[in-house]
């Protein structure tokens, strides 16, 4: 699997910084080590949420509350990575947990649409009009991930998920262009929406499941929710400020 | 069946910077007040998880519902207009504080040009400078004659600020409070800014740079730099806002009865006179009349032209004929600008909504436009509001919007690029306007705001001009890469752009002019008010809520007035 690679940098990541996993009390690292055991196959009692886990572990955001199969999940999650890929620079999106990030959201409000005037009669209108599609976003996704399926399938005879980057690439290069057929809604929207919550997923607060140990913000320099720089506003040297999520606050 | 409730003196409709000026001044008056505020109860301890860019800033917690109202939208009239459906160039409020609780705080006060345009602009450049299709018009009261409501706004708000702007109208009082701390990238514009001789100042802001008690005893506190302001509550109450500062003080006096889920869907009248408001309880969903001696409309743009027009109160704007002004020189405004990309990291992510350095030397009739084709301007700022990982992802050109090369790019510049942006004003045209919508209702049964707006010639003169001007300074900054905003072309509602939309209850001299009187008293209602940004002629090359804010205290007197006089106060 794709996580296999970013298991071992999480392992590094514990052992550099001197903690082991199952000593920890408090503070924002909980969630994050929490993560890597259910995340890390075959190797913690804790995966499925095990009856010996802590009540951290069984409140994991790692469960699917919005996709019903893994392929979806999976053809999901290789988009956005290919969106915000791993680098020299820290995880891509799959090992910030955005697709999980993007469950959570299409199972709420936003993919229900609940904040947005969902009245007809619908018509396409003019770009300049924006969104008049009668789909939410969870119908818009839900659609989406089909298609990029059938569209490997039509290109390569695989399925999404076997095909290489580059192919993908080329598959979410048409969908970005606007040039796969979709009903209630064009492809260049879908990507658009796609390529949103990725970036939401990789750099919103952890509580919402992505941005996973706040590696995000980190590789970023956005220092998270901190209650002030009144002292350092004036400084001219960049501050290399330790992240810190609302859980803390 | 309504049911009708006991008679008060006053009724507002929204309680956000306007509603509550109004009801902080006629309830010390000894007037008993009602406030209808559609949204919820709202106040700094409800801010206290608000450093949350996602469910802020992305998702507009403190905004408008659409699901339960919007406007619908054309860029001209062969168009089919469709409703926005979600929010995008402008970020409407609700609940206590209105739009006013998620602002930046930059607090200007137009210029003395705004105020007499018409008569200005012809006697510098004939009377055809801008065609037959612009709806320029004097304001119907001059800048001397606002400076006191100006004056008295800045001081209930705390308003912080330097002085140093040689163009502004004259002051009879300085700032309530210090400029904000000078940080390195406004020292930089500060430097450029002087060297091509320009005169740089420091944004008003009604993020407060002291703690300051104001007139009324309420007190507010020092801006903390946090770096969350639009969008956001303050949760330190340092961002100025009606419901830390006006809506207390009317409280106190006993005589202001704020009722919160009350959305007014009419304004009953008989004869010429407003007997009160029809509102729903959106919560049980009641319905009630709320009779009053007086009906003030204190919400938002939009709202208070749509009250009038669903109430047949004035002659609605028809653009063949030209005639009727409810509705009318609806504006927008103009974002030009240039945006800089450097090798030295700033902290970006620190500031506050309105930290900034700016210049007029390119705004109003500052400058001479004998061989331009376009009037007036805007101000040219770079401000350090806090920029946020998931709403900044600055790319240099040609960068691709996803993929490795875009991740890589995004972060490096995240903290080495910044923008010099310019608000550009707007002229009203006789395409651009409010009407009713005839097929989109919202969640009470009435018709939605209708947009019809594009950008004009006008519009897209003073953006390229203005742009390359942002341009200039950025080059003596010493940015390594300088990208001028693109050309404008039609107006696209998708993209956020400002929340300063103006115009559609517009205040002027004569009836012919507009809706309102110069007191924002119904021409033809006279225990009617309305004020809102919806009373601007046009819109310029600044912020609004100064300016607004001082309408809404001429208003507050307009009202105390006519309770003691009646009649017409023209």
């Amino acid at each position: 699997m794709s996580s296999d690679k970013n298991n071992v940098s999480r392992r590094d990541f514990l052992k550099t910084t001197g903690i082991a996993a199952g000593t920890l009390v408090g503070g924002g690292l909980i969630g994050g080590l929490v993560g890597y055991n259910i995340h890390g196959k075959g190797t913690s009692t804790l995966e499925h949420g095990g009856h010996e886990t802590t009540n951290e572990a069984t409140g994991s955001p790692k469960a699917k509350m919005f996709f019903r199969n893994e392929r979806d999940f999976s053809i999901l999650s290789k988009a956005t990575e290919r969106i915000f890929p791993e680098d020299d620079l820290g995880p891509g999106a799959i090992g910030l947990d955005v697709p999980y990030f993007i469950d959570h959201q299409l199972a709420g409000n936003y993919g229900s649409n609940s904040k947005e005037y969902m009245q007809g009669p619908f018509d396409v209108g003019a770009p300049t009009q924006g969104y008049q599609s009668r789909l939410t976003r969870a119908e818009i996704f839900r659609q989406g991930i089909q298609k990029m399926e059938d569209e490997a399938q039509k290109r390569y005879k695989k399925s999404f998920n076997d095909i290489d980057g580059k192919q993908m690439d080329e598959i979410l290069t048409a969908f970005q262009k606007g040039d796969i057929e979709m009903v209630g809604v064009t492809s260049a929207f879908f990507f658009a929406l796609l390529r949103a919550a990725t970036l939401e997923g990789a750099y919103s607060d952890p509580m919402y499941g992505g941005n996973r140990n706040m590696d995000g913000w980190r590789m970023k320099g956005f220092p998270g929710h901190q209650m002030a720089y009144i002292t350092q506003i004036e400084d001219a040297k960049f501050q290399k400020i330790e992240p810190n999520p609302l859980g803390n606050h | 069946m309504a049911k009708t409730l006991p008679s008060v003196d006053v009724v507002t409709v929204g309680v956000g910077w306007t509603g509550g000026i109004v009801a902080a001044e006629c309830a010390k008056a000894g007037l008993k007040v009602v406030g209808l505020e559609r949204g919820q109860k709202r106040g700094t301890e409800d801010y206290l998880n608000v450093h949350d860019e996602y469910r802020y800033a992305i998702r507009y917690d403190l905004m408008q519902n659409l699901s339960k109202e919007t406007v619908s939208f054309r860029n001209d009239r062969n168009m089919k207009a469709l409703p926005m459906r979600q929010l995008g160039s402008f970020l409407l409020g609700e609940g206590l504080g209105g739009s006013g609780t998620h602002w930046n705080g930059m607090t200007y006060r137009f210029l003395p040009y705004d105020f007499q345009i018409k008569t200005l602009t012809d006697k510098r450049y004939g009377p055809n400078k801008l065609g037959p299709d612009y709806l320029i018009q004097d304001w119907g009261l001059t800048y001397d004659q606002l400076e006191p409501y100006f004056d008295k706004f800045e001081k209930t708000a705390g308003i912080s600020g330097d002085d140093k702007n040689k163009f502004s109208g004259k002051r009879s009082n300085p700032y309530p409070t210090p400029p904000m701390k000078k940080t390195p990238m406004l020292a930089q514009f500060e430097k450029a800014a002087a060297n091509l001789k320009l005169t740089p100042y420091m944004v008003p802001s009604a993020n407060v740079s002291e703690v300051y008690k104001n007139p009324d005893g309420e007190t507010i506190n020092a801006c903390q730099y946090c770096g969350f302001c639009e969008r956001f509550g303050c949760e330190y109450g340092a961002k100025s806002s009606a419901e830390i500062t006006v809506v207390p003080t009317a409280l106190k006096t006993g005589n202001f009865d704020l009722r919160f889920n009350s959305n007014v869907v009419e304004i009953l009248k008989q004869g010429n006179k407003a007997t009160g408001v029809r509102y729903i309880d959106t919560v049980s969903g009641e319905e009630f009349i709320q009779p009053a001696n007086a009906v003030v409309l204190t919400s938002y743009v939009f709202n208070n032209a749509k009250l009038l027009m669903v109430s047949d109160i004035g002659e609605r704007y028809d653009p063949t004929t030209g005639k009727g002004t409810l509705g009318r020189n609806y504006c927008y405004q103009i974002l030009p600008g240039a945006a800089g990309f450097f090798e030295e990291q700033y902290n970006t992510f620190m500031g506050a909504g309105s930290l900034g350095m700016c210049i007029d030397d390119y705004n109003g009739d500052n400058f001479d436009h004998s061989d331009l084709d376009f009037i007036h301007g805007g101000n040219i700022a770079l401000t350090q509001t806090g920029t946020r990982p998931i709403g900044s992802n600055p790319t240099p050109p040609d960068t691709p919007t996803w993929g490795p090369e875009f991740k890589k790019q995004s972060i490096y510049y995240y903290t080495r690029s910044f923008g010099i942006g310019a608000q550009g004003a707007s002229m009203p045209h006789k395409q651009n306007y409010l009407s009713l919508d005839p097929t989109y209702k919202d969640a009470y049964g009435l018709p939605l705001m209708q947009l019809t707006y594009n950008f004009t010639g006008q519009d897209r003169a003073l953006h390229k001009y203005i742009s390359a001007r942002a341009a200039d300074i950025m080059k003596e900054m010493g940015a390594k890469t300088i990208v001028p905003n693109a050309e404008i072309t039609d107006y696209n509602i998708v993209p956020y752009q400002t929340t300063h939309n103006t115009g559609g209850t517009v205040m002027s001299l004569t009836p012919e002019q507009g809706v309102v009187n110069n007191y924002l008293q119904h021409w033809d209602v006279d225990n009617l008010f309305a004020v809102s940004a919806g009373n601007f002629a046009h819109n310029s090359g600044y912020n609004p809520t100064g300016t607004l804010g001082a309408l809404a205290y001429r208003c507050a007197e307009g009202v105390i007035k006519y309770s003691q006089s009646g009649g017409s106060l023209v």
